[in-house]
């Protein structure tokens, strides 16, 4: 059960120490939160949207080492791309981006995936 | 960078000294304690002699009352599934707590799939164990009892003499998981009036892979390992010579310290809490006020994470640990801290802090200097701080 569960890569811990765009967006164009106290994890995702491109992500997440570095990564991962590409990024891209992740640690990969696509979808809601 | 090490309820260095009593049986003294030549009977002598000091930490009334195990697990599998065996034809019944260690509670489920019939006692806020839902829950069916002596995540004592009284009025046999017990509270068997009880040497400075099973004269259990004679048919293997030299002086230690020891934890253990409760607002402290283990602070940082916390504090040199060491795969939070009532995110948010002798008052300068920057940071970074604000 616990054998390698927490044996992180130096990417995990690199984006666990200092982890990239922490914080809220004033005037988003989307926000995701997904996950509950529960399975130890929530994540919130802000979005900022110019012509059909993320020009910025934030995020704030209570939750444990993995969680802290998966939603980090998509954030970067996401900057920069349009929405259907944004839609296209999946937990697994993420987790590789990281050097992989425990297996016990994988759903942390899949709740920074529900983060972003909430997001998008919250800020496709808006549009209308 | 400074090693400050907090975490001696997973486990304790071996103390200096209980390494030089186990050389000689990892070196010259190879003999088998079985044997009747001169190379077992050294061997031999040297088992009994351990098995004398284990039985003085807990006064047992005779040293034949312990039987060496391979781990505390074990004692405790032993201690259980032996009693269930052996009384099969009186009752089927087993009442044990839902705070128990998992080497008590998988042991109960292992034993539910068999027909065995179990109570999980609730606990109340500070992890005390509801006495009269155990009297309500004994029928004619109950053959054991088991509830631990202390409780390994918290440090709550549990009322094991109200408890004793009530089994030995009943008839129904009582085992106390002592793992985190021993060593660190002084333990009378005979005075308690417990018929079984685990132990383990490597919370208490000893070596790891060897604990103890403190059986009282007259009590019926089957063996879990079959095999030699062993441990007067009780335990069968050859006996772990090295360990349980290390564990016989480790007991030797941990009684003969024992007085000294326990007011000197709990004072830098009570610096450590004051610490805190100074410099960071928004704590709880999980177990009992009093009722608790010297060593043993367990705090829940509010709208945080315990894991985010636990790998801050190692990058800073500090090792402390959530629950226990055996939970810290699972996502779950804590079955001790959701049995005391705490709500999922106090009990996700819980850091224990167990010292231990070699702690020294700058090592908690040390972390009450880098602590609540981290607690600061992460609660920055957590959504539920701000709901809150």
């Amino acid at each position: 059960m616990t054998d390698q569960a927490h044996l992180y890569s130096e990417k995990v811990m690199e984006h666990f120490r200092n982890p990239r765009n922490v914080g809220e967006i004033k005037d988003p164009d989307g926000i995701g939160h997904v996950g509950n106290p529960v399975c130890g994890d929530i994540m919130e995702l802000y979005i900022k949207v110019k012509d059909g491109v993320i020009v910025d992500a934030k995020f704030k997440t209570f939750g444990c080492g993995a969680a802290i570095a998966t939603s980090s990564m998509v954030t970067e991962l996401v900057k920069g791309k349009t929405i259907d590409e944004a839609l296209k990024i999946s937990n697994r891209a993420v987790a590789e981006a990281l050097g992989g992740l425990p297996p016990v640690k994988m759903h942390c990969s899949v709740l920074a995936e529900e983060a972003l696509k909430s997001a998008i979808e919250d800020y496709v809601k808006r549009k209308k | 960078m400074r090693k400050v090490y907090l975490d001696h309820n997973a486990t304790t260095p071996v103390s200096p000294i209980v390494l030089e009593a186990m050389l000689p049986y990892l070196k010259d003294i190879y003999g088998n304690p079985s044997s009747i030549h001169e190379f077992g009977r050294i061997a031999r002598k040297a088992v009994e002699e351990a098995r004398a000091e284990v039985a003085s930490l807990i006064n047992a009334k005779d040293a034949q009352e312990i039987v060496f195990t391979g781990s505390g697990t074990e004692a405790d599998n032993f201690a259980i599934k032996g009693i269930a065996h052996a009384l099969k034809n009186k009752g089927n019944h087993i009442i044990t707590s839902c705070i128990e260690h998992h080497a008590v509670l998988n042991v109960c489920k292992f034993l539910e799939k068999e027909g065995t019939r179990v109570t999980y006692l609730p606990v109340d806020n500070n992890g005390i164990v509801d006495i009269n839902e155990l009297k309500k829950s004994i029928t004619d069916k109950t053959i054991l009892i088991s509830i631990m002596l202390a409780n390994n995540e918290v440090g709550t004592i549990e009322p094991i003499e109200e408890i004793a009284s009530i089994a030995k009025e009943k008839g129904i046999i009582l085992h106390t998981d002592a793992v985190q017990a021993a060593g660190k509270l002084p333990i009378d068997v005979q005075k308690i009036g417990v018929d079984l009880l685990s132990m383990s040497a490597h919370k208490i400075y000893g070596p790891k892979g060897i604990g103890a099973l403190y059986i009282k004269k007259g009590i019926k259990i089957t063996p879990l390992i079959s095999g030699g004679h062993h441990e007067r048919n009780r335990r069968a293997g050859t006996e772990n010579v090295a360990g349980i030299a290390g564990f016989g002086k480790a007991a030797y230690l941990a009684e003969k310290e024992l007085s000294r020891e326990s007011p000197y934890l709990v004072g830098l253990r009570d610096y450590l809490h004051e610490g805190i409760k100074k410099k960071i607002q928004e704590i709880r402290l999980n177990g009992d006020p009093k009722k608790r283990l010297p060593n043993t602070l367990n705090i829940s940082f509010k709208y945080l994470e315990g894991e985010s916390i636990i790998l801050n504090l190692d990058l800073e040199g500090v090792a402390v640990s959530t629950g226990s060491a055996c939970t810290s795969g699972s996502l779950e939070p804590s079955h001790v801290l959701v049995a005391m009532g705490l709500d999922a995110v106090d009990a996700q948010g819980s850091v224990r802090f167990s010292l231990g002798h070699d702690n020294k008052k700058e090592d908690i300068d040390y972390v009450l200097e880098v602590l609540p920057p981290i607690i600061d940071r992460l609660r920055k970074m957590s959504p539920l701080y701000k709901e809150k604000k």
